[in-house]
């Protein structure tokens, strides 16, 4: 634990994994029996890398970042989180509706541990840095589905972990919202030295976003294949060399599906 | 990993932001407040209407002689007699003497509900021992108290806080109970992961989260507060209690004075609504409101 006590900047150079998942078995006590959800899952996040993990539906995604999370714990294997805790962005925004944003994100850095006299400028520079300058004194509701996720992903950042978990954040936004949020992720991404581990289903949008896209195949969950994307960013998820690698993924993903249906 | 020209990932950048302005702008919910004049055409004057109907009606059966005058007495008649009591000064007594009893009671429901309701909430085995018993507190009227406690503690003002409490905490600890129950499974996983565990988690997420059930709770042990109060005033009557609303209703019947009883229950029912719309009310709206979970119509 004395890793924790070390500041951001140190950690990148001390440990040479933002996650690791080792051997990683997951099941739930189901009506017909235990049913195995995650089987062997072994990945490494490395600092400053940007994973994202591609699924059918029900394969197990949230499972496995909810372990990562520490919000359950595996039947099997183990889950290593130098950084400490990880921040986590779900699919639902998950903002209290009882504070304001920027109150959302004062309650972030509350519980980090920031003094008081502090969490206004931070939670102003968070704003600003998704681009929300003006919503610090507004409520949840008021704030259209991009923005409050974009709150979210500021929260998610007030928390100074390395890694961020990010839940299929954008699959209840509209295509040029989640285009717009995309390219704010990325942004995001470059300038800070934050890990990323992203679930979707979409396969256009694990491969517009990461440097390495891992599929994973359905019941159990098991590492299928994984793919280095060598795009130079910015990219667009209508570039040529983005359709051509999620074609190629895709066909690979059909395939797991398919071979359900043949027994 | 930006190898791209320093000029076009401005660019891209401010194209970015643009976008991202125009379609904030698009989707942002504009928040207006309602005009003074709209609240006072559609919210006060339908219940003034109201009232002034039943007043008309109450006015036509009097003087179409339905019934006896000493069975249903004028409306003026019950002017008078409020009239007279303001005259001798008795009237503020009289309220204050029920509604102090009533809110320092509800007070005190409030203090023993709320850890209660979080007792049953939070820890498994009192709810399983004490939780049934406590909703099923509430189905029983709460003059069902009256004579128990009368012989318990005698003529005394504890014994009308007794018949209070015993009406009132089961619904303020009820509220709590629900709304801590319907706290989205979402916020604990959120707060979790932001480190809220333990009591830092009851304080930054399962309180405030709870809040509206919890609100709602109090607003009926307020209802509860108030009829468990009258049922002991009316039943146990005595001198050294003091004149409160309740006595001034069984004093009515004791004299035969049917304007006397009108105006009792007049005051009885104007009382219990005034302290929910100047308390409750207000407190409930705000709260949802600020929550986005009240739809304006
Ligand atoms: N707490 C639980 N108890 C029992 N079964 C569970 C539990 N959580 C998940 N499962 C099962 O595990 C499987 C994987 O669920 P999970 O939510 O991880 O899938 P997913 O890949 O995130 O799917 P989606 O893309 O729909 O979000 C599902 O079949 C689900 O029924
Ligand atoms: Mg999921």
């Amino acid at each position: 634990m004395a890793i924790t006590i070390a500041k951001a900047e140190d950690r990148a150079t001390v440990t040479t994994h933002a996650a690791r998942i080792e051997h990683v078995s997951k099941s739930f006590a189901g009506p017909a029996g235990r049913q195995l959800v995650l089987d062997d899952i072994t990945l490494d996040v490395a600092p400053g890398e940007f994973v994202t993990l591609l699924g059918a539906s029900g394969c197990g995604k949230s499972t496995l970042l909810n372990l990562v999370a520490g919000l359950d714990r595996p039947s099997a294997g183990s889950i290593d989180t130098p950084g400490g805790r990880p921040a986590l962005m779900f699919q639902e925004h998950a903002l209290f509706p009882w504070l304001t944003a920027g109150k959302n994100i004062e309650l972030a850095l509350r519980l980090r541990g920031v003094p008081r006299g502090e969490r206004r400028g931070e939670a102003q520079r968070l704003l600003e840095l998704v681009r929300l300058n003006g919503a610090y004194g507004k409520r949840v509701h008021e704030l259209s589905g991009g923005m409050r996720q974009r709150v979210a992903m500021a929260r998610a950042l007030a928390q100074d972990s390395d890694l961020l978990l990010m839940d299929e954040p954008f699959a209840a936004l509209d295509a040029i919202t989640r285009d717009v949020l995309h390219g704010e992720l990325t942004r995001i991404w470059e300038e800070t030295n934050l890990s990323v581990l992203f679930v979707t289903h979409n396969v256009r949008e694990a491969v517009r976003l990461a440097q390495r896209v891992v599929l994973l195949s359905s019941r159990p969950g098991r590492i299928a294949r994984e793919w280095t994307v060598d795009i130079e960013q910015p990219r667009r998820i209508e570039d040529a060399a983005v359709a051509e690698l999620s074609l190629e993924i895709t066909e690979e993903l059909r395939g797991e599906i398919r071979r359900h249906g043949q027994h | 990993m930006a190898s791209t020209d320093t000029t076009s990932t401005a660019s891209k950048t401010d194209d970015l932001a643009g976008l991202e302005a125009g379609l904030d702008a698009l989707e942002a919910v504009q928040v207006t407040r309602t005009p003074v004049r709209e609240v006072l055409v559609k919210k006060v004057l339908p219940p003034l209407v109201a009232v002034a109907l039943v007043l008309l009606v109450w006015q036509v059966l009097v003087s179409a002689k339905v019934t006896d005058e000493y069975k249903l007495p004028a409306p003026s008649a019950v002017w008078d007699s409020l009239a007279t009591m303001w005259l001798q000064g008795t009237l503020f007594d009289v309220l204050w003497t029920s509604v102090s009893r009533a809110l320092l009671g509800f007070l005190m429901a409030l203090a023993i509900g709320t850890p209660l309701g979080l007792l049953v909430a939070r820890v498994r085995f009192v709810r399983a021992a004490i939780g049934p018993i406590l909703s099923g507190l509430q189905s029983l009227p709460s003059v069902a108290w009256v004579p128990p406690a009368v012989l318990w503690l005698g003529l005394q003002d504890s014994m009308m806080y007794t018949v209070i409490l015993l009406g009132a905490v089961p619904s303020i600890a009820n509220g709590l109970v629900a709304g801590v129950d319907q706290v989205p499974p979402l916020f604990l996983r959120a707060g979790r992961t932001l480190g809220a565990t333990g009591l830092r988690g009851a304080r930054h997420i399962v309180m405030p989260a709870a809040l509206p059930g919890y609100l709602a709770g109090l607003k009926q042990g307020w209802a509860f507060s108030w009829r468990s109060l009258m049922a002991a005033e009316i039943i146990a009557s005595s001198p050294e209690l003091g004149l409160g609303l309740g006595q001034l209703l069984e004093n009515g019947r004791n004299n035969i004075d049917m304007p006397g009883i009108f105006l009792a229950i007049i005051l009885i029912l104007v009382v219990g609504i005034a302290i929910d719309l100047l308390i409750f009310s207000p407190l409930e709206r705000s709260v949802l409101r600020s929550r986005g979970l009240l739809v304006k119509s």
